[in-house]
């Protein structure tokens, strides 16, 4: 898919993340909206993807022989699952039931559901770059030469078990790794300067060993160019980490420039404001 | 039935003998250690297949999320380390990355309960059993010996979902038979009785037996069943047990609350409420000391089990 492409699939999923969030009066569009141009650039373009002989993108838990992503900050869950439906993984009008009872679409992502393309819960945070790393030395195991990718918060830092991965997996030689972190510099209760300071997550993850990237997480040209690069870093003895700069609220202009939409919905009003800002290129569900 | 030993072995090597038998016959099995390979006793299990273990450092929460990756990627992992580091430590990480994501990961632990002995209170965790049996989905299991042990790792390879295994330091007798077949979930009947039943796990199991005999010779004939899985209860073997002899005595190195005895009171009160006396660590932490002097000092042995039994018959 050509950027201009990507472009139009990061248009939609931003109406479908307002929209989710809408409809229940709950959820974290914030972030998601931060961290949209990654994902569609990931499964809408990087990413191999199991397929059917039509080109139907198949689920298998195991992720075997395809690239497999996890998202660690599982609250952008309307972003994960604007994505995967768009995708194909399932029915798109599926988005409507998005944390409401008996939906598929848990407030945090869940493989308890059974919903396509879902391997493992996220929502406590800290835990998804060491599942990660444990799929891909599974991968290894199995001389399957596929890519593991991972998404965190930059306020998830501040969780001790990110260090432990942190640590491991250069030791490890874990080398079929892309993780990226969304420094959005914003956290539930403030600015991640004044809450619990990163300082400089580049000199930390090179310290640990990571082969570390930079990228403008919302200009989509960028977020193209880097995934090429860092793919090009794959099997040369450690892991990679691209520090991905992002706004919260990106593509929403009254939404952008503070942690107020981290885990805020948008009333009727606010809805309609937004969603006039963003091309309806895919249909609405 | 008379039970004799001609050995003692620590349950751990028996675990280690499981992995032993694995690294040779289950080429989907994994093992991770937190820094503690001899005293899990892998070593053969990592001199056999290097490639399948995977050393984690001090870091149980990664080890817990690393095999919860594995478990995606095909593998059946068995995370390894002492009871109070692979449980309580790491509670949120099972409950999220392994439990409540469906995922086929072994947590299985050496240094569970008092007798550990020297390295006290903060190393003898009697919460784990609670804790393991709450999470939706886990199986809870805890051996008497080495045999058992050995032949409960073998068994949980074979079983497709989350098990903690749990088992311990001290050298105890070995009385179950070598290359027991071991079923998840199923009491073995050891004693046939019908004044009282004792249904003991773990390092009790021995105890349980010793307390039998004693009862015997006062003309105090015990039902007893080793329940080496906690959970899911043979309920239908406690009932059948029960409905002999009236009155029940648990057994087990763990606090009452949210141990065996727990699972055994909540089913029997719903089921047929039954007199019911306790063996168990009763709201207190654990202390230094040698293993037979902690057990001894916080009634956890065969003479505890005895005062109980007369305890629950007296009051039928």
């Amino acid at each position: 898919m050509q950027t201009q492409e990507l472009k139009n699939v990061a248009s939609q999923v931003r109406r479908d993340i307002l929209r989710q969030v809408h409809a229940c009066q709950s959820g974290h569009p914030g972030g998601s909206l931060g961290c949209t141009d990654l994902l569609v650039g990931l499964y809408f373009n990087s990413m191999k993807l199991a397929q059917d002989a039509n080109g139907k993108v198949v689920f298998n838990m195991s992720g075997a022989h395809e690239d497999v992503f996890y998202l660690s900050n599982g609250h952008i869950s309307p972003l994960l699952y604007s994505i995967l439906a768009r995708r194909g993984y399932f029915p798109v009008k599926e988005l409507s039931t998005f944390r409401q009872l008996n939906s598929r679409l848990q407030g945090h992502p869940t493989p308890h559901e059974h919903l396509e393309g879902i391997r493992i819960a996220s929502g406590s945070l800290g835990q998804g770059l060491s599942v990660s790393i444990g799929t891909a030395q599974a991968k290894k195991l199995s001389n399957d030469p596929s890519t593991v990718y991972c998404l965190m918060g930059d306020g998830e830092q501040n969780e001790g078990q990110v260090w432990e991965a942190a640590m491991y997996a250069p030791h490890h030689q874990v080398d079929n790794l892309i993780a990226f972190i969304d420094e959005n510099g914003q956290q539930i209760d403030g600015p991640t300067e004044k809450v619990m300071s990163n300082r400089d997550l580049e000199a930390k993850y090179k310290a640990f060993g990571w082969n570390v990237l930079r990228m403008d997480g919302n200009n989509m040209d960028e977020v193209m160019t880097t995934l090429a690069h860092a793919k090009s870093l794959l099997g040369k003895g450690s892991p990679i980490m691209v520090l991905m700069k992002t706004e919260m609220g990106a593509g929403v202009d009254f939404m952008m420039g503070s942690h107020k939409w981290h885990g805020v919905a948008p009333n009727d009003q606010q809805l309609a404001d937004a969603l006039a800002q963003l091309n309806e290129t895919l249909g609405d569900y | 039935m008379k039970f004799t030993y001609e050995t003692k072995k620590d349950t751990r090597s028996g675990f280690g003998a499981g992995m032993e038998y694995l690294s040779q016959n289950n080429p989907k099995v994994v093992a991770l250690c937190a820094d503690l390979i001899g005293s899990l006793k892998l070593e053969a299990f990592i001199k056999n297949s290097p490639e399948r273990f995977f050393q984690t450092g001090i870091a149980e929460a990664n080890m817990i999320g690393i095999s919860a990756g594995l478990a995606i990627g095909g593998y059946i992992p068995f995370a390894t380390t002492f009871a109070n580091f692979g449980t309580g430590r790491v509670y949120d990480q099972i409950r999220q990355s392994v439990a409540y994501s469906g995922k086929n990961v072994k947590i299985c632990c050496s240094h569970a309960g008092l007798t550990l002995g020297e390295d006290g209170a903060t190393h003898q965790i009697l919460e784990d059993i609670g804790l393991m049996k709450m999470l939706p989905g886990m199986v809870v299991i805890n051996p008497c010996d080495y045999n058992q042990t050995k032949a409960a790792t073998i068994a949980i390879a074979d079983y497709e979902g989350p098990v903690y295994l749990r088992f311990g330091r001290p050298v105890v007798p070995v009385f179950t038979p070598e290359n027991q077949k071991f079923e998840i979930g199923k009491a073995i009947h050891l004693i046939e009785g019908s004044d009282v039943t004792i249904l003991a796990t773990g390092h009790l199991v021995w105890e349980a037996i010793q307390a039998a005999e004693i009862l015997e010779e006062k003309g105090i004939k015990a039902d007893v069943l080793n329940i080496h899985t906690i959970k899911p209860l043979d309920t239908a073997a406690i009932l059948a047990s029960i409905s002999k002899t009236g009155c029940v005595v648990t057994a087990e190195e763990h606090q009452l609350n949210g141990g065996l005895g727990d699972s055994v009171a909540q089913y029997l009160s719903q089921n047929r409420p039954t007199i019911q006396e306790f063996v168990g660590v009763n709201d207190s932490f654990g202390e230094s000391g040698k293993p037979a002097d902690l057990m001894e000092k916080y009634g956890l042995n065969a003479a505890a089990i005895v005062e109980k039994s007369i305890k629950a018959i007296s009051r039928k």
